[in-house]
C-alpha cells in the first residue's frame, strides 16, 4: 500500500479577470477587477478515503473542485494526482488517459444529464470516449451493469433524463462517473438539489461504492451534517483561503478556527438543546476586494492589531492545520 | 380563544389536458394568534401550494376546489381578486424564497417600503417614509435612514431578504405566510434571519406560518408543525412531540434520514421509493408502498388525522381499535 | 422512426397541434401547395413551357366561369396562351425550390456561426457579431439585388443553374443573421450547463461537444424561425424576380408571373396576375401561420 496520498494540491489559486470592458475602464477610469476565486489552497487525500470541503458562498470550493478536474487551469500551484501533476499531463495529448482516473458529479441533477440523449447514449459517452469498449453489444452490457451498480435496472437505459426524478438522474449521474473505472471522484454538491430522504439514498449509494471499489473522494458541500456523515477528513474554506483542515472527529469535537466555531454554531439543529447560541455578525465580504491580513478578521471575536495586518498561514497545531494567528498565539 | 387562520377541508385542483390533478385533498389545519406553524414536507409534498391558496396566489388553472378558508372567523377563499388584494399586505403578509426576485429593482427600496404602508395604512408621504426606517431599523439594516433610499442591488443576500421582511410587516398584519425564507442564504445568515423573524412576529404579535423542507430551521423556530405528504398532512403536533417522537411512520422515516450533528451513524435510514406523482396517488394512506408498518386497512381506506400521544397522525396504527387488536 | 413519430404525436406538440385549427387548416394547404408544386409535371392539365402545345388562338381567355372561358383553361390564359392553372403550379415550383434551398443554405451559414460564436466567445463571439450588425444595416432586398444584378452583369450569357446559385445565394446571404444571433443565445446558455462539463471532464472534443451535445438543445427555435423564413424567402424571390433580376425568364417562378401579368391589368385581363398573386399569397400565410403556431408550441411559458 502506497504511503504517498492519492492526490495532493500544493498552493493552488485560481484568479479570474472579472474587469470591465477596455472601454468602460478608459471612459468611467474603472479599474481592473480580478477576483481571487482560490488563494493559495494546500491540502491531501489519501486513498481510499474522503475529504470534504465546507464553506459558504463565494468561498471558493466549487472552483477548487472545478480545478482539480482539469475544467480550469490554475494561476498558481500544482495538483499532483498519484505523484503526476495533472495540469502538465492534461496538456498534452498523452495525458488524455488521466481523465479516465478522474471523474466529476455535479450539484444539479437537472442539468447535468443532456435532455436528448437516452440514458444509454449517456452513460456509455467515456467508454465510447476512450474507447474501452467498441462493439454495440459489449457496450450496451457495460451500460446495463453500470446502471445496475446504482440501483437502476437495465430497462432504464433506453429513456430520456426527463422521465427519471432528481434522485435517480443524480444516480446515472454517478453511473457515468464510474464507467471509466477512476480512483478519484469529485462530488460538487451532489445533494445538495435533492430531498432529504432521497439524499439519504444517495449518500448510502456513495459510501457503499467507496467501500467496493476503494473510491477517493473529494466531497464539497455547505451542510455540515451531511459532511460529518460522509467524510473522514474536513477543510473549511473561507474567502478562497483554506482556514482549517482537521480529521473529521477533531474538527467536529474541538473546533480551533473561529469560523469553523461560528459555522458549527450557527447550524440549526434538530435536536437543539435550547443552549443559547452567540449570534453570527456580519456577512461574507466582497470577494473582490478582501479584508487584509486575515480574511475573517471584520468578524472575528478575538482579531487583534495583527490579525488586520498579516495573513495567517496555515501551521500544524496540535494535530490539526488551522490558520490564525490568535490559535497560534494560543490566545483561544 | 379564536383561531387567527381556519383551513377546512381544503382541495387543490389542477386541471390538466390529461385529466384533473388533486394537489392537495382535502388538508385541515389551524393557527392560532401569535403562533409560529411550521409546514415541512419534501418536493411534491402541496405545501408551498398550501401557502399559495391561503394568500390567494395560487397560480392558474390551479384553483381551490373545496374547502374553506377562514382567517378571523370570516372566509377568504371565495372573494374577488379586488378583496383579496385589500387582504394581502394588511393581514396577511407573505414572503418568498428568492429575495433577489421579491423586490423590484427599478425601485429604491425606501419607495416599495412606503407604497405598501399607504396603500393599506392611511397615513401621509412623510409619516410613511418614518415608518419605513423605523422598519429598517428593526430588522437590523444598519445606516436605515442612508439606505431606504438605496436600490434592492446595493443589498447582499441576506440584507435583501431583512427588506423583505420588512416589507411584509409593513402593513402590521396578523399573518404571515413565509415560504422558504431560508433556503437561498448562507448558513450563518439564515440563523440570523431566523432569530430575526421570530423577534419581529413575537414583538408584533403576527402568527407565521413557515413552510421549509428543513427541519433545522423549523426545530428551532415553530411551536407546532404539520408534515405534509402528497397533498395531504400525515401528522400534526408540538415540535418537540414530532420529532423525538413522531407517530406517523413517514414522519419517523424522515427523521431517521435526516443527517444530524449530534448522531453519528454508518448508515442513513432510507426510505425506499419516492414520493408518488399526483396522477398515481395509491389507494386508501398515500404512504402505504413505502411504509415498513403496512396492514390490511391502510391500503383501502384513507386515514383522516387521530389523537397518538401529544400528536396527531394520519396512521391507523394510532386507530383505538387496532391499538386493542395489535396489543 | 415509428416510435419517434408516435412519441412526437402523443407529446405536448402533437396534443397542440391537433387542438389549433389554424395550424391543421395552414398544414393542409401548405401541404396541398407543397404536393402540387413538387409533382407539377406529372399533375398539371397542360405544360405551358413546350412551345409545341401552345397556340396563340387561346390567348388572352378569361377563367372559365366567365363568359369566353372554357373548361379546359380554369383560370385563363395568359397572352401566350399557357394554362393559367399550369403556370401556377410551374411558377410554385420555382418559388418553392429557390425558398426552401435558400433557407436551408442560411441556416447551415448561420447556425455554424451562431454555435462557433456563442461557444469559443472572445474575439470570435465579437468579430461575428459585428460581421452580423454590419448585415444588419443593410436592407435585405438592397443586398440580394445588387448581388443578383452584379451577377447578372458578370455572367450575362451564364447557363441557368447558375443564375439560380447565385439567387439562391444572395436571399441567404441576408437571412443568416436570425439564425446566428438565436443560435449564439442558446449556446451561450447551455455551454455553462452542466452536462457540458460532464463532457469536458470525460475528455470530449470542443467540436464533438458542439455537434452532438449543444446542437439538438439549441435547434428548437431554429425550426421555428426556418419556417417563418421560408415566407419571407419566396417573397423575396417574387420580388426579385419582378423586378427583373431573380429567375431568369425561361423558367418563371410567381414572381415573374405577377410582372408579366401586372402589363395586362389595365386593359382587363386581371387573371393574369391575380391569380399568381393570391398562390403567393396562400403559400405565404400558410408556412407564416404554421410557423406561428410551432413558436406559441414551442415555449414553455405559454404551455
Amino acid at each position: 500500500m502506497s504511503a504517498q496520498p492519492l492526490v495532493r494540491v500544493d498552493d493552488l489559486a485560481k484568479t479570474f479577470d472579472v474587469s470591465p470592458p477596455w472601454l468602460n475602464r478608459v471612459l468611467e477610469r474603472k479599474p481592473r477587477a480580478l477576483l481571487h476565486a482560490v488563494d493559495g489552497v494546500s491540502f491531501e487525500i489519501e486513498r481510499g478515503k474522503t475529504m470534504a470541503l465546507v464553506g459558504e458562498s463565494g468561498c471558493g470550493k466549487s472552483t477548487v473542485a472545478r480545478l482539480l478536474v482539469g475544467l480550469y487551469a490554475p494561476t498558481r500551484g500544482s495538483v499532483a494526482f498519484d505523484g503526476q501533476d495533472v495540469h502538465a499531463a492534461l496538456a498534452q495529448p498523452s495525458g488524455r488517459a488521466l481523465r479516465r482516473h478522474i471523474q466529476m458529479i455535479f450539484q444539479d441533477p437537472y442539468a447535468s444529464l443532456n435532455p436528448r440523449w437516452t440514458v444509454e447514449a449517456i452513460v456509455g459517452e467515456p467508454l465510447v470516449e476512450h474507447a474501452i469498449v467498441s462493439e454495440r453489444a459489449a457496450l450496451s452490457t457495460r451500460v446495463d451493469e453500470l446502471l445496475r451498480s446504482v440501483g437502476l435496472s437495465g430497462q432504464d437505459k433506453t429513456k430520456y433524463p426527463h422521465q427519471f426524478s432528481g434522485g435517480q438522474r443524480q444516480r446515472i449521474s454517478i453511473a457515468r462517473a464510474l464507467a471509466t473505472a477512476p480512483e478519484f471522484l469529485v462530488c460538487d454538491e451532489p445533494t445538495s438539489a435533492l430531498d432529504v430522504s432521497v439524499q439519504a439514498q444517495v449518500l448510502n449509494i456513495m459510501k457503499d461504492l467507496q467501500r467496493e471499489r476503494g473510491l477517493t473522494y473529494l466531497f464539497i458541500s455547505h451542510n455540515l451534517a451531511v459532511v460529518r456523515h460522509v467524510s473522514d477528513s474536513v477543510g473549511v474554506m473561507y474567502l478562497g483561503r483554506l482556514v482549517e483542515v482537521a480529521d473529521k472527529r477533531a474538527l467536529f469535537a474541538q473546533p480551533r478556527h473561529p469560523y469553523t466555531r461560528m459555522l458549527l454554531d450557527a447550524i440549526p439543529q434538530m435536536h437543539a438543546t435550547g443552549r443559547a447560541r452567540t449570534p453570527v455578525q456580519g456577512e461574507v465580504p466582497n470577494p473582490l476586494s478582501p479584508p487584509t491580513g486575515c480574511a475573517f478578521h471584520p468578524r472575528c471575536p478575538h482579531a487583534n492589531a495583527r490579525c488586520s495586518a498579516e495573513r495567517p498561514r496555515l501551521l500544524e497545531i496540535d494535530g490539526v492545520r488551522v490558520a490564525c494567528h490568535a490559535v497560534e498565539e494560543r490566545r483561544i | 380563544m379564536q383561531a387567527l387562520l381556519e383551513v377546512s377541508h381544503l382541495v387543490v385542483d389542477i386541471p390538466g389536458r390529461r385529466g384533473t390533478l388533486r394537489a392537495i385533498d382535502g388538508i385541515s389545519f389551524s393557527i392560532a394568534p401569535g403562533e409560529i406553524l411550521g409546514v415541512v414536507g419534501e418536493s411534491g409534498a402541496g405545501k408551498s401550494l398550501t401557502g399559495a391558496a391561503i394568500i390567494g396566489l395560487l397560480e392558474p388553472p390551479g384553483r381551490v376546489a373545496s374547502g374553506e378558508i377562514l382567517l378571523e372567523g370570516k372566509r377568504i377563499d371565495n372573494l374577488s381578486a379586488h378583496e383579496m388584494q385589500h387582504i394581502r399586505g394588511k393581514r396577511i403578509g407573505a414572503i418568498f424564497q428568492d429575495p433577489l426576485t421579491s423586490l423590484n429593482p427599478l425601485f429604491t427600496v425606501g419607495k416599495q417600503l412606503t407604497e405598501t404602508i399607504r396603500a393599506h395604512l392611511p397615513v401621509s408621504e412623510r409619516e410613511a417614509r418614518q415608518r419605513a426606517i423605523g422598519l429598517l431599523e428593526d430588522t437590523g439594516i444598519p445606516g436605515a435612514a442612508q439606505r431606504i433610499d438605496h436600490y434592492p442591488h446595493q443589498f447582499s443576500g441576506g440584507m435583501r431578504q431583512r427588506v423583505v421582511i420588512a416589507l411584509a410587516l409593513a402593513a402590521e398584519p396578523t399573518l404571515i405566510v413565509a415560504d422558504e425564507p431560508t433556503t437561498a442564504l448562507d448558513v450563518s445568515i439564515q440563523a440570523q434571519i431566523i432569530q430575526l423573524l421570530k423577534r419581529l412576529c413575537h414583538e408584533r404579535g403576527a402568527a407565521v406560518m413557515l413552510i421549509t423542507h428543513d427541519m433545522g430551521v423549523i426545530a428551532e423556530t415553530c411551536d407546532r408543525v404539520a408534515v405534509m405528504y402528497a397533498g395531504r398532512i400525515v401528522e400534526i403536533g408540538p415540535v418537540h412531540e414530532v420529532i423525538h417522537a413522531p407517530a406517523h411512520p413517514y414522519t419517523a422515516g424522515l427523521m431517521e434520514s435526516i443527517p444530524d450533528m449530534s448522531v453519528e451513524r454508518e448508515r442513513l435510514n432510507q426510505i425506499d421509493g419516492a414520493m408518488p406523482r399526483l396522477n398515481a396517488i395509491p389507494s386508501g394512506c398515500a404512504y402505504h408502498p413505502r411504509c415498513p408498518r403496512v396492514f390490511e386497512r391502510c391500503q383501502v381506506e384513507r386515514p383522516t388525522l387521530i389523537a397518538a400521544g401529544a400528536t396527531q397522525a394520519a396512521c391507523w396504527l394510532h386507530d383505538a381499535e387496532h391499538g386493542k387488536a395489535v396489543a | 422512426m415509428k416510435q419517434t413519430l408516435t412519441r412526437w404525436f402523443d407529446g405536448d406538440l402533437g396534443y397542440s397541434f391537433r387542438h389549433s385549427p389554424v395550424a391543421i387548416a395552414a398544414a393542409v394547404v401548405g401541404l396541398i401547395c407543397l404536393l402540387c408544386a413538387a409533382f407539377a409535371p406529372w399533375i398539371a392539365p397542360h405544360n405551358p413551357y413546350d412551345l409545341s402545345t401552345l397556340d396563340l388562338m387561346d390567348a388572352r381567355l378569361p377563367p372559365a366561369w366567365m363568359e369566353q372561358g372554357t373548361r379546359k383553361f380554369m383560370l385563363g390564359t395568359d397572352e401566350q396562351g399557357r394554362d393559367i392553372v399550369s403556370t401556377l403550379m410551374y411558377g410554385a415550383r420555382i418559388s418553392l425550390v429557390v425558398g426552401i434551398a435558400s433557407v436551408l443554405l442560411s441556416m447551415l451559414v448561420g447556425v455554424s456561426l451562431g454555435l462557433l460564436a456563442g461557444f469559443r466567445g472572445g474575439w470570435v463571439d465579437s468579430f461575428l457579431m459585428r460581421l452580423c450588425d454590419v448585415m444588419l444595416s443593410f436592407p435585405a432586398i438592397l443586398v440580394a439585388l445588387l448581388i443578383a444584378g452584379v451577377g447578372r452583369a458578370l455572367f450575362p450569357n451564364a447557363p441557368n443553374t447558375v443564375a439560380f446559385g447565385v439567387l439562391i445565394l444572395a436571399i441567404s446571404l441576408t437571412k443568416w443573421v436570425d439564425y446566428a444571433r438565436t443560435v449564439r443565445g442558446s449556446t451561450m446558455v447551455e455551454r455553462h450547463k452542466e452536462y457540458v462539463q460532464a463532457a469536458r471532464v470525460t475528455g470530449v472534443s470542443s467540436l464533438r461537444i458542439m455537434r452532438k451535445h449543444v446542437l439538438p438543445n439549441v435547434l428548437g427555435p431554429v425550426f421555428v424561425i426556418s419556417t417563418i423564413q421560408v415566407a419571407t424567402a419566396i417573397i423575396t424571390e417574387a420580388t426579385l424576380s419582378f423586378l427583373g433580376v431573380g429567375v431568369p425568364p425561361t423558367s418563371p417562378s410567381l414572381g415573374t408571373l405577377i410582372s408579366n401579368g401586372n402589363q395586362f391589368l389595365f386593359s382587363g385581363e386581371w387573371w393574369m396576375t391575380v391569380f399568381p398573386g393570391a398562390a403567393l399569397v396562400l403559400i405565404a400565410l400558410s408556412v407564416n401561420l404554421l410557423g406561428d403556431w410551432l413558436r406559441d408550441a414551442l415555449n414553455p411559458r405559454l404551455r
